[in-house]
Protein backbone atom coordinates (compact mmCIF):
# COMPACT_ATOMS: atom_id res chain seq x y z
CA UNK A 1 0.00 0.00 0.00
CA UNK A 2 1.47 3.23 -1.12
CA UNK A 3 1.51 6.39 1.02
CA UNK A 4 0.27 8.47 -1.92
CA UNK A 5 -2.28 8.31 -4.70
CA UNK A 6 -3.81 10.38 -7.47
CA UNK A 7 -6.75 12.58 -6.56
CA UNK A 8 -8.87 14.89 -8.67
CA UNK A 9 -8.21 18.44 -7.69
CA UNK A 10 -11.76 19.56 -8.44
CA UNK A 11 -14.14 16.70 -7.55
CA UNK A 12 -11.88 14.84 -5.11
CA UNK A 13 -12.25 11.40 -6.67
CA UNK A 14 -9.23 9.19 -6.04
CA UNK A 15 -7.62 7.16 -8.79
CA UNK A 16 -4.97 5.07 -7.06
CA UNK A 17 -1.68 5.09 -8.92
CA UNK A 18 -1.72 4.83 -12.70
CA UNK A 19 -0.44 6.74 -15.74
CA UNK A 20 -3.23 9.27 -15.93
CA UNK A 21 -3.45 13.03 -15.57
CA UNK A 22 -7.15 13.72 -16.04
CA UNK A 23 -10.20 12.82 -14.01
CA UNK A 24 -12.67 11.04 -16.27
CA UNK A 25 -15.51 12.23 -14.07
CA UNK A 26 -15.01 15.96 -14.42
CA UNK A 27 -12.12 16.32 -16.88
CA UNK A 28 -10.04 18.19 -14.28
CA UNK A 29 -6.35 17.65 -13.48
CA UNK A 30 -5.16 15.03 -11.04
CA UNK A 31 -2.54 15.61 -8.40
CA UNK A 32 -0.69 13.42 -5.94
CA UNK A 33 -2.16 13.35 -2.43
CA UNK A 34 -0.21 11.97 0.55
CA UNK A 35 -1.09 10.46 3.87
CA UNK A 36 0.07 13.45 5.89
CA UNK A 37 -1.02 11.96 9.21
CA UNK A 38 1.36 9.06 8.71
CA UNK A 39 4.13 11.45 7.66
CA UNK A 40 3.54 13.63 10.72
CA UNK A 41 4.02 10.56 12.89
CA UNK A 42 7.33 9.88 11.17
CA UNK A 43 8.43 13.45 11.88
CA UNK A 44 7.48 13.11 15.56
CA UNK A 45 9.16 9.70 15.87
CA UNK A 46 12.31 11.09 14.29
CA UNK A 47 12.46 8.94 11.16
CA UNK A 48 11.66 11.98 8.99
CA UNK A 49 12.93 14.78 11.22
CA UNK A 50 15.12 17.73 10.23
CA UNK A 51 18.10 15.99 11.80
CA UNK A 52 17.49 12.73 9.97
CA UNK A 53 17.01 14.50 6.64
CA UNK A 54 20.21 16.50 7.09
CA UNK A 55 22.18 13.26 7.59
CA UNK A 56 21.06 11.89 4.24
CA UNK A 57 23.00 12.16 0.96
CA UNK A 58 22.97 15.66 -0.56
CA UNK A 59 20.47 15.12 -3.34
CA UNK A 60 16.72 15.46 -3.84
CA UNK A 61 16.05 11.87 -2.71
CA UNK A 62 16.56 13.03 0.89
CA UNK A 63 12.90 14.12 0.74
CA UNK A 64 11.64 10.77 -0.60
CA UNK A 65 8.82 10.60 1.92
CA UNK A 66 7.26 13.62 0.19
CA UNK A 67 7.74 12.29 -3.33
CA UNK A 68 5.59 9.76 -5.21
CA UNK A 69 8.23 7.05 -5.63
CA UNK A 70 7.48 3.36 -6.19
CA UNK A 71 8.42 1.15 -3.25
CA UNK A 72 10.96 -0.75 -5.31
CA UNK A 73 12.67 2.43 -6.49
CA UNK A 74 16.40 2.89 -5.95
CA UNK A 75 17.82 6.25 -7.04
CA UNK A 76 20.56 5.93 -9.64
CA UNK A 77 21.48 9.60 -10.04
CA UNK A 78 22.27 12.23 -7.40
CA UNK A 79 19.83 14.80 -8.75
CA UNK A 80 19.26 18.15 -7.05
CA UNK A 81 20.52 19.70 -3.84
CA UNK A 82 21.94 22.50 -5.91
CA UNK A 83 23.67 25.44 -4.20
CA UNK A 84 21.71 28.21 -2.52
CA UNK A 85 23.92 31.18 -1.88
CA UNK A 86 23.90 34.81 -0.96
CA UNK A 87 24.12 37.29 -3.86
CA UNK A 88 25.32 40.58 -2.31
CA UNK A 89 26.62 42.18 -5.49
CA UNK A 90 23.44 41.40 -7.42
CA UNK A 91 21.38 42.70 -4.48
CA UNK A 92 23.30 45.96 -4.65
CA UNK A 93 22.70 46.24 -8.38
CA UNK A 94 19.02 45.31 -8.27
CA UNK A 95 17.88 47.14 -5.18
CA UNK A 96 20.35 50.01 -5.29
CA UNK A 97 20.86 49.87 -1.55
CA UNK A 98 23.55 48.69 0.78
CA UNK A 99 21.36 46.01 2.34
CA UNK A 100 22.91 43.13 0.50
CA UNK A 101 22.63 40.11 2.76
CA UNK A 102 19.09 39.10 1.97
CA UNK A 103 19.11 38.09 -1.67
CA UNK A 104 19.77 34.45 -2.53
CA UNK A 105 20.23 32.50 -5.73
CA UNK A 106 18.95 28.93 -5.97
CA UNK A 107 21.24 27.70 -8.69
CA UNK A 108 19.69 24.89 -10.71
CA UNK A 109 21.97 25.88 -13.60
CA UNK A 110 24.19 23.18 -12.10
CA UNK A 111 21.55 20.52 -11.46
CA UNK A 112 22.68 16.97 -12.26
CA UNK A 113 22.81 15.58 -14.90
CA UNK A 114 21.61 18.04 -17.58
CA UNK A 115 22.00 21.44 -15.93
CA UNK A 116 18.41 22.48 -15.38
CA UNK A 117 15.66 21.96 -12.78
CA UNK A 118 13.93 19.62 -15.23
CA UNK A 119 16.22 16.85 -13.98
CA UNK A 120 14.16 16.87 -10.80
CA UNK A 121 10.78 16.32 -12.44
CA UNK A 122 12.07 13.74 -14.88
CA UNK A 123 13.78 11.77 -12.12
CA UNK A 124 10.41 11.31 -10.40
CA UNK A 125 8.45 10.71 -13.62
CA UNK A 126 10.83 8.01 -14.82
CA UNK A 127 10.75 6.19 -11.50
CA UNK A 128 7.04 5.74 -12.17
CA UNK A 129 7.47 5.04 -15.89
CA UNK A 130 9.46 1.95 -15.04
CA UNK A 131 7.00 0.87 -12.35
CA UNK A 132 4.10 1.19 -14.81
CA UNK A 133 5.96 -1.00 -17.29
CA UNK A 134 6.67 1.53 -20.03
CA UNK A 135 9.65 0.76 -22.24
CA UNK A 136 9.44 4.11 -24.02
CA UNK A 137 9.28 7.55 -22.44
CA UNK A 138 8.46 10.75 -24.21
CA UNK A 139 7.79 14.46 -23.82
CA UNK A 140 6.99 17.70 -25.53
CA UNK A 141 9.69 20.17 -24.64
CA UNK A 142 11.12 23.63 -25.06
CA UNK A 143 14.58 22.11 -24.61
CA UNK A 144 15.59 21.54 -21.00
CA UNK A 145 12.99 18.83 -20.51
CA UNK A 146 14.15 17.19 -23.73
CA UNK A 147 17.72 17.06 -22.40
CA UNK A 148 16.58 15.66 -19.06
CA UNK A 149 14.26 12.97 -20.45
CA UNK A 150 16.93 11.85 -22.94
CA UNK A 151 19.66 11.62 -20.31
CA UNK A 152 17.60 9.92 -17.61
CA UNK A 153 16.15 7.48 -20.15
CA UNK A 154 19.67 6.53 -21.21
CA UNK A 155 20.60 5.96 -17.59
CA UNK A 156 17.47 3.89 -16.96
CA UNK A 157 17.75 1.88 -20.17
CA UNK A 158 14.49 3.22 -21.59
CA UNK A 159 13.81 4.35 -25.15
CA UNK A 160 13.08 8.07 -25.54
CA UNK A 161 11.02 9.92 -28.12
CA UNK A 162 11.34 13.68 -27.80
CA UNK A 163 9.08 16.21 -29.52
CA UNK A 164 10.37 19.77 -29.88
CA UNK A 165 9.55 22.94 -31.78
CA UNK A 166 11.90 23.05 -34.78
CA UNK A 167 13.39 26.46 -33.84
CA UNK A 168 14.98 25.37 -30.56
CA UNK A 169 18.50 26.45 -29.67
CA UNK A 170 21.07 24.15 -31.37
CA UNK A 171 22.72 23.32 -28.03
CA UNK A 172 19.43 22.00 -26.66
CA UNK A 173 18.84 19.83 -29.72
CA UNK A 174 22.40 18.50 -29.66
CA UNK A 175 22.09 17.98 -25.91
CA UNK A 176 19.17 15.66 -26.62
CA UNK A 177 20.62 13.86 -29.65
CA UNK A 178 23.77 12.94 -27.76
CA UNK A 179 21.92 10.63 -25.38
CA UNK A 180 20.61 8.55 -28.27
CA UNK A 181 17.04 9.80 -28.05
CA UNK A 182 14.80 9.95 -31.10
CA UNK A 183 14.21 13.66 -31.67
CA UNK A 184 11.13 14.68 -33.62
CA UNK A 185 11.20 18.32 -34.74
CA UNK A 186 7.77 19.81 -35.25
CA UNK A 187 7.18 22.77 -37.54
CA UNK A 188 5.23 24.70 -34.95
CA UNK A 189 5.45 26.31 -31.53
CA UNK A 190 5.51 24.51 -28.18
CA UNK A 191 1.76 24.72 -27.73
CA UNK A 192 1.27 22.92 -31.02
CA UNK A 193 3.86 20.30 -30.06
CA UNK A 194 2.13 19.81 -26.74
CA UNK A 195 -1.26 19.39 -28.34
CA UNK A 196 0.16 16.82 -30.73
CA UNK A 197 1.69 14.92 -27.81
CA UNK A 198 -1.69 14.78 -26.06
CA UNK A 199 -3.04 13.13 -29.21
CA UNK A 200 -0.08 10.74 -29.51
CA UNK A 201 -0.43 9.79 -25.84
CA UNK A 202 -4.00 8.82 -26.67
CA UNK A 203 -2.81 6.39 -29.32
CA UNK A 204 0.52 4.97 -28.10
CA UNK A 205 1.36 3.27 -24.83
CA UNK A 206 4.27 5.51 -24.01
CA UNK A 207 5.11 7.25 -20.77
CA UNK A 208 4.80 10.93 -21.61
CA UNK A 209 6.37 12.63 -18.63
CA UNK A 210 4.31 15.79 -19.06
CA UNK A 211 1.08 14.15 -20.23
CA UNK A 212 0.06 10.83 -18.66
CA UNK A 213 2.85 10.92 -16.02
CA UNK A 214 2.37 14.62 -15.31
CA UNK A 215 0.97 14.37 -11.75
CA UNK A 216 4.09 12.44 -10.66
CA UNK A 217 6.46 14.53 -12.75
CA UNK A 218 5.17 17.79 -11.28
CA UNK A 219 5.90 16.60 -7.73
CA UNK A 220 9.63 16.62 -8.50
CA UNK A 221 9.51 20.42 -8.62
CA UNK A 222 8.70 20.49 -4.93
CA UNK A 223 12.29 19.55 -4.13
CA UNK A 224 13.37 23.08 -5.13
CA UNK A 225 11.17 24.34 -2.29
CA UNK A 226 12.31 21.71 0.23
CA UNK A 227 15.94 22.55 -0.48
CA UNK A 228 15.44 26.30 -0.22
CA UNK A 229 13.85 25.85 3.22
CA UNK A 230 16.53 23.48 4.47
CA UNK A 231 19.40 25.54 3.05
CA UNK A 232 18.04 28.68 4.72
CA UNK A 233 18.32 26.81 8.03
CA UNK A 234 14.84 25.27 8.02
CA UNK A 235 13.02 28.53 7.55
CA UNK A 236 11.01 29.99 4.70
CA UNK A 237 12.01 33.13 2.78
CA UNK A 238 9.82 36.23 2.52
CA UNK A 239 9.75 36.14 -1.28
CA UNK A 240 10.27 33.70 -4.14
CA UNK A 241 10.89 34.94 -7.67
CA UNK A 242 10.28 32.16 -10.14
CA UNK A 243 10.28 31.96 -13.95
CA UNK A 244 7.01 30.75 -15.46
CA UNK A 245 6.49 28.72 -18.61
CA UNK A 246 3.68 26.21 -18.02
CA UNK A 247 3.34 27.67 -14.53
CA UNK A 248 3.94 24.43 -12.63
CA UNK A 249 7.18 25.20 -10.74
CA UNK A 250 5.82 28.19 -8.81
CA UNK A 251 2.78 26.22 -7.66
CA UNK A 252 4.90 23.27 -6.58
CA UNK A 253 7.32 25.40 -4.55
CA UNK A 254 4.24 26.70 -2.79
CA UNK A 255 3.03 23.14 -2.23
CA UNK A 256 6.47 22.21 -0.84
CA UNK A 257 6.39 25.06 1.67
CA UNK A 258 2.83 24.17 2.69
CA UNK A 259 3.84 20.55 3.26
CA UNK A 260 6.84 21.51 5.40
CA UNK A 261 4.56 23.71 7.51
CA UNK A 262 1.91 20.99 7.71
CA UNK A 263 4.50 18.51 8.99
CA UNK A 264 6.02 20.96 11.46
CA UNK A 265 9.41 20.93 9.72
CA UNK A 266 9.38 24.76 9.39
CA UNK A 267 7.56 27.53 11.22
CA UNK A 268 4.45 28.78 9.40
CA UNK A 269 5.08 31.84 7.25
CA UNK A 270 3.25 33.69 4.48
CA UNK A 271 5.65 33.61 1.55
CA UNK A 272 4.98 35.95 -1.37
CA UNK A 273 5.31 34.36 -4.79
CA UNK A 274 6.45 36.46 -7.74
CA UNK A 275 6.26 35.14 -11.28
CA UNK A 276 8.64 36.12 -14.08
CA UNK A 277 7.91 35.96 -17.81
CA UNK A 278 9.27 37.34 -21.05
CA UNK A 279 7.10 40.14 -22.45
CA UNK A 280 6.93 38.25 -25.76
CA UNK A 281 5.19 35.38 -24.01
CA UNK A 282 3.48 36.63 -20.89
CA UNK A 283 0.00 35.12 -20.55
CA UNK A 284 0.29 34.66 -16.79
CA UNK A 285 1.89 38.00 -15.93
CA UNK A 286 -0.64 39.74 -18.17
CA UNK A 287 -3.48 38.12 -16.22
CA UNK A 288 -1.87 39.19 -12.92
CA UNK A 289 -1.37 42.76 -14.09
CA UNK A 290 -4.85 43.15 -15.56
CA UNK A 291 -6.55 41.48 -12.60
CA UNK A 292 -8.06 38.82 -14.84
CA UNK A 293 -9.03 35.47 -13.39
CA UNK A 294 -8.57 33.77 -16.77
CA UNK A 295 -5.45 33.16 -18.83
CA UNK A 296 -5.69 34.40 -22.41
CA UNK A 297 -3.37 32.34 -24.63
CA UNK A 298 -0.67 34.14 -26.62
CA UNK A 299 1.49 33.40 -29.65
CA UNK A 300 5.02 33.35 -28.21
CA UNK A 301 7.64 35.68 -29.65
CA UNK A 302 10.71 35.81 -27.41
CA UNK A 303 14.33 34.69 -27.24
CA UNK A 304 13.44 33.03 -23.92
CA UNK A 305 12.39 29.88 -25.71
CA UNK A 306 12.37 27.73 -22.61
CA UNK A 307 9.54 29.94 -21.32
CA UNK A 308 7.74 30.24 -24.66
CA UNK A 309 4.49 28.55 -23.72
CA UNK A 310 1.55 30.66 -24.85
CA UNK A 311 -1.14 28.41 -23.37
CA UNK A 312 0.29 27.47 -19.96
CA UNK A 313 -1.22 24.24 -18.62
CA UNK A 314 -0.84 25.34 -15.00
CA UNK A 315 -1.41 29.03 -15.70
CA UNK A 316 -4.66 29.07 -13.80
CA UNK A 317 -3.03 27.63 -10.68
CA UNK A 318 0.09 29.82 -10.99
CA UNK A 319 -2.19 32.85 -11.13
CA UNK A 320 -4.01 31.73 -7.98
CA UNK A 321 -0.75 31.01 -6.16
CA UNK A 322 0.58 34.48 -6.94
CA UNK A 323 -2.64 36.32 -6.11
CA UNK A 324 -3.38 34.42 -2.90
CA UNK A 325 0.16 35.00 -1.62
CA UNK A 326 0.04 38.77 -2.12
CA UNK A 327 2.74 38.52 -4.78
CA UNK A 328 2.89 39.89 -8.29
CA UNK A 329 4.20 39.07 -11.74
CA UNK A 330 6.42 41.00 -14.09
CA UNK A 331 7.80 40.54 -17.57
CA UNK A 332 10.86 41.81 -19.41
CA UNK A 333 11.80 42.48 -23.03
CA UNK A 334 14.37 40.44 -24.95
CA UNK A 335 17.12 43.12 -24.63
CA UNK A 336 16.46 43.17 -20.88
CA UNK A 337 16.84 39.38 -20.81
CA UNK A 338 20.30 39.64 -22.38
CA UNK A 339 21.32 42.50 -20.06
CA UNK A 340 20.16 40.49 -17.07
CA UNK A 341 22.09 37.37 -18.11
CA UNK A 342 25.21 39.57 -18.23
CA UNK A 343 24.36 41.27 -14.95
CA UNK A 344 24.07 37.97 -13.06
CA UNK A 345 27.27 36.68 -14.63
CA UNK A 346 29.26 39.83 -13.87
CA UNK A 347 27.81 40.31 -10.37
CA UNK A 348 27.85 36.75 -9.07
CA UNK A 349 29.71 34.51 -11.50
CA UNK A 350 26.60 32.59 -12.56
CA UNK A 351 25.99 32.01 -16.25
CA UNK A 352 22.29 31.37 -16.68
CA UNK A 353 20.17 30.77 -19.74
CA UNK A 354 17.49 33.14 -21.01
CA UNK A 355 14.95 32.01 -18.39
CA UNK A 356 17.39 33.10 -15.67
CA UNK A 357 17.75 36.44 -17.43
CA UNK A 358 13.98 36.77 -17.26
CA UNK A 359 14.00 36.03 -13.53
CA UNK A 360 16.80 38.48 -12.73
CA UNK A 361 15.29 41.20 -14.94
CA UNK A 362 11.87 40.82 -13.33
CA UNK A 363 13.41 40.81 -9.85
CA UNK A 364 15.00 44.18 -10.65
CA UNK A 365 11.61 45.56 -11.64
CA UNK A 366 10.01 44.20 -8.47
CA UNK A 367 12.69 45.86 -6.32
CA UNK A 368 12.24 49.15 -8.15
CA UNK A 369 8.47 48.93 -7.66
CA UNK A 370 9.01 48.31 -3.92
CA UNK A 371 7.04 45.09 -4.23
CA UNK A 372 10.17 43.38 -2.90
CA UNK A 373 12.00 45.27 -0.16
CA UNK A 374 15.78 45.09 0.33
CA UNK A 375 15.57 43.89 3.93
CA UNK A 376 13.34 40.93 3.03
CA UNK A 377 14.78 37.46 2.41
CA UNK A 378 14.30 36.84 -1.29
CA UNK A 379 15.23 33.80 -3.36
CA UNK A 380 15.61 33.94 -7.13
CA UNK A 381 15.11 30.57 -8.83
CA UNK A 382 17.71 30.18 -11.55
CA UNK A 383 16.52 27.14 -13.44
CA UNK A 384 18.85 26.66 -16.40
CA UNK A 385 22.40 27.01 -17.69
CA UNK A 386 23.71 29.72 -20.00
CA UNK A 387 25.86 27.34 -22.00
CA UNK A 388 22.65 26.05 -23.61
CA UNK A 389 21.56 29.44 -24.97
CA UNK A 390 24.80 31.09 -26.04
CA UNK A 391 23.19 32.10 -29.35
CA UNK A 392 21.43 35.02 -27.65
CA UNK A 393 24.82 36.52 -26.80
CA UNK A 394 26.06 36.30 -30.39
CA UNK A 395 27.43 39.69 -31.37
CA UNK A 396 27.48 41.03 -27.82
CA UNK A 397 31.21 40.42 -27.47
CA UNK A 398 33.49 41.19 -30.40
CA UNK A 399 36.26 38.80 -31.31
CA UNK A 400 39.57 40.47 -30.46
CA UNK A 401 42.42 40.71 -32.96
CA UNK A 402 45.16 38.25 -31.94
CA UNK A 403 48.50 39.73 -30.95
CA UNK A 404 52.01 38.29 -31.25
CA UNK A 405 53.35 36.46 -28.17
CA UNK A 406 55.69 39.35 -27.25
CA UNK A 407 55.66 41.55 -24.16
CA UNK A 408 56.08 44.68 -26.27
CA UNK A 409 53.04 43.71 -28.32
CA UNK A 410 51.03 43.26 -25.18
CA UNK A 411 52.15 46.61 -23.75
CA UNK A 412 51.15 48.31 -27.00
CA UNK A 413 47.83 46.49 -26.92
CA UNK A 414 47.28 47.60 -23.35
CA UNK A 415 47.95 51.23 -24.24
CA UNK A 416 45.53 51.03 -27.16
CA UNK A 417 42.65 49.25 -25.54
CA UNK A 418 42.56 50.18 -21.88
CA UNK A 419 42.56 53.22 -19.74
CA UNK A 420 45.86 52.30 -18.06
CA UNK A 421 45.09 54.44 -15.02
CA UNK A 422 42.47 51.82 -14.11
CA UNK A 423 44.84 48.85 -14.28
CA UNK A 424 46.25 48.31 -10.75
CA UNK A 425 49.41 46.56 -11.89
CA UNK A 426 50.28 49.34 -14.31
CA UNK A 427 49.63 52.00 -11.69
CA UNK A 428 51.80 50.19 -9.14
CA UNK A 429 54.63 49.74 -11.65
CA UNK A 430 54.51 53.42 -12.56
CA UNK A 431 54.66 54.39 -8.88
CA UNK A 432 57.58 52.05 -8.30
CA UNK A 433 59.44 53.49 -11.27
CA UNK A 434 58.83 57.03 -9.97
CA UNK A 435 60.12 56.08 -6.51
CA UNK A 436 63.25 54.44 -7.90
CA UNK A 437 63.84 57.52 -10.02
CA UNK A 438 63.49 59.76 -6.96
CA UNK B 1 -21.60 22.85 -43.11
CA UNK B 2 -20.03 19.39 -42.62
CA UNK B 3 -17.16 19.35 -40.14
CA UNK B 4 -15.36 16.53 -38.37
CA UNK B 5 -15.01 16.38 -34.59
CA UNK B 6 -12.35 14.21 -32.92
CA UNK B 7 -13.15 13.05 -29.39
CA UNK B 8 -10.28 12.12 -27.06
CA UNK B 9 -10.12 8.74 -25.33
CA UNK B 10 -10.83 10.32 -21.94
CA UNK B 11 -14.30 11.27 -23.15
CA UNK B 12 -15.17 8.27 -25.26
CA UNK B 13 -16.87 6.39 -22.47
CA UNK B 14 -19.52 9.10 -22.69
CA UNK B 15 -19.88 8.57 -26.44
CA UNK B 16 -20.21 4.77 -26.41
CA UNK B 17 -16.67 4.57 -27.73
CA UNK B 18 -17.22 6.87 -30.69
CA UNK B 19 -13.96 8.72 -31.44
CA UNK B 20 -15.00 10.86 -34.37
CA UNK B 21 -18.19 12.26 -35.85
CA UNK B 22 -19.04 14.29 -38.91
CA UNK B 23 -21.79 16.81 -38.40
CA UNK B 24 -23.18 20.11 -39.61
CA UNK B 25 -22.58 23.13 -37.39
CA UNK B 26 -21.78 26.70 -38.29
CA UNK B 27 -20.23 27.74 -34.97
CA UNK B 28 -19.21 26.44 -31.55
CA UNK B 29 -22.65 26.93 -30.01
CA UNK B 30 -24.25 24.85 -32.74
CA UNK B 31 -21.54 22.23 -32.43
CA UNK B 32 -22.22 21.85 -28.71
CA UNK B 33 -25.95 21.52 -29.44
CA UNK B 34 -25.21 18.70 -31.88
CA UNK B 35 -22.97 16.96 -29.35
CA UNK B 36 -25.52 17.44 -26.56
CA UNK B 37 -28.17 15.79 -28.66
CA UNK B 38 -26.00 12.97 -29.89
CA UNK B 39 -24.20 12.27 -26.60
CA UNK B 40 -26.25 13.57 -23.66
CA UNK B 41 -23.77 12.11 -21.16
CA UNK B 42 -20.98 14.18 -22.64
CA UNK B 43 -22.59 17.53 -21.91
CA UNK B 44 -21.46 18.07 -18.30
CA UNK B 45 -17.89 17.19 -19.29
CA UNK B 46 -17.68 19.92 -21.89
CA UNK B 47 -19.38 22.78 -20.08
CA UNK B 48 -19.81 23.77 -16.45
CA UNK B 49 -23.05 24.54 -14.60
CA UNK B 50 -23.13 28.03 -16.10
CA UNK B 51 -22.76 26.74 -19.63
CA UNK B 52 -19.15 27.95 -19.97
CA UNK B 53 -16.63 25.75 -21.76
CA UNK B 54 -14.71 23.86 -19.11
CA UNK B 55 -11.40 25.47 -18.19
CA UNK B 56 -9.39 22.34 -18.86
CA UNK B 57 -10.85 21.65 -22.29
CA UNK B 58 -9.00 23.06 -25.29
CA UNK B 59 -10.68 23.23 -28.68
CA UNK B 60 -8.64 23.32 -31.87
CA UNK B 61 -9.74 23.89 -35.45
CA UNK B 62 -7.29 22.49 -38.00
CA UNK B 63 -4.50 22.53 -35.39
CA UNK B 64 -5.21 26.12 -34.30
CA UNK B 65 -6.57 27.00 -30.85
CA UNK B 66 -10.09 28.28 -31.51
CA UNK B 67 -9.43 31.21 -29.16
CA UNK B 68 -7.03 32.60 -31.77
CA UNK B 69 -9.78 32.32 -34.41
CA UNK B 70 -12.39 34.27 -32.51
CA UNK B 71 -13.64 31.56 -30.16
CA UNK B 72 -17.43 31.46 -30.04
CA UNK B 73 -17.66 33.85 -33.01
CA UNK B 74 -15.61 31.66 -35.35
CA UNK B 75 -17.69 30.43 -38.32
CA UNK B 76 -16.79 26.86 -39.23
CA UNK B 77 -15.65 26.30 -42.80
CA UNK B 78 -16.57 23.21 -44.77
CA UNK B 79 -14.20 20.38 -43.94
CA UNK B 80 -12.88 21.90 -40.71
CA UNK B 81 -11.43 19.32 -38.33
CA UNK B 82 -12.26 20.10 -34.71
CA UNK B 83 -10.16 18.57 -31.93
CA UNK B 84 -11.24 18.39 -28.31
CA UNK B 85 -8.05 18.09 -26.26
CA UNK B 86 -7.77 18.00 -22.49
CA UNK B 87 -5.46 20.63 -21.03
CA UNK B 88 -2.89 18.83 -18.92
CA UNK B 89 -2.42 20.72 -15.69
CA UNK B 90 -0.77 19.62 -12.48
CA UNK B 91 -2.78 21.21 -9.74
CA UNK B 92 -1.86 22.41 -6.28
CA UNK B 93 -3.21 21.99 -2.79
Amino acid sequence: MSHYELRCRECGRTWGNQPRSICDECFSPLEVAYDYDALRTQVVEGTFSRERISQRAPNMWRYSELLPLPQSFTPRLPVGFTPLFNAPHLAQKLSGTAVAGNLYIKNDAVCMPTLSFKDRVVAVALSQARAFGFDTVSCSSTGNLANAVAAHAAREGLKAWIFIPSDLEPAKILGTNVFGAKVVRIAGNYDQVNRLCSQIADEHRWGFVNVNLRPYYAEGSKTVGFEIAEQLGWRLPDNIVCPMAGGSLITKIKKAFDELIKLGLVEPKEVKFFGAQATGCSPISTAVKTGSSEIEPQKPNTIARSLAIGNPADGHYALKTIKNSGGWSEDVSDPEVVDSIRLLAEAEGIFTETAGGVTVGCAGKLYRQDRILPDETTVLCITGNGLKTTDVLAGVYKTERPIAPKLTEFEAYLQQTLDVDEVPGVVAAAQEAAEVGA
Amino acid sequence: MPITVQIPTALRRHTAGVGSITCAASNLTELFSVLDEKFPELKPHLRDDKGQIRRFLNIYVNEEDIRFLGGQTYAFQEGDEVLLVPSIAGGVE
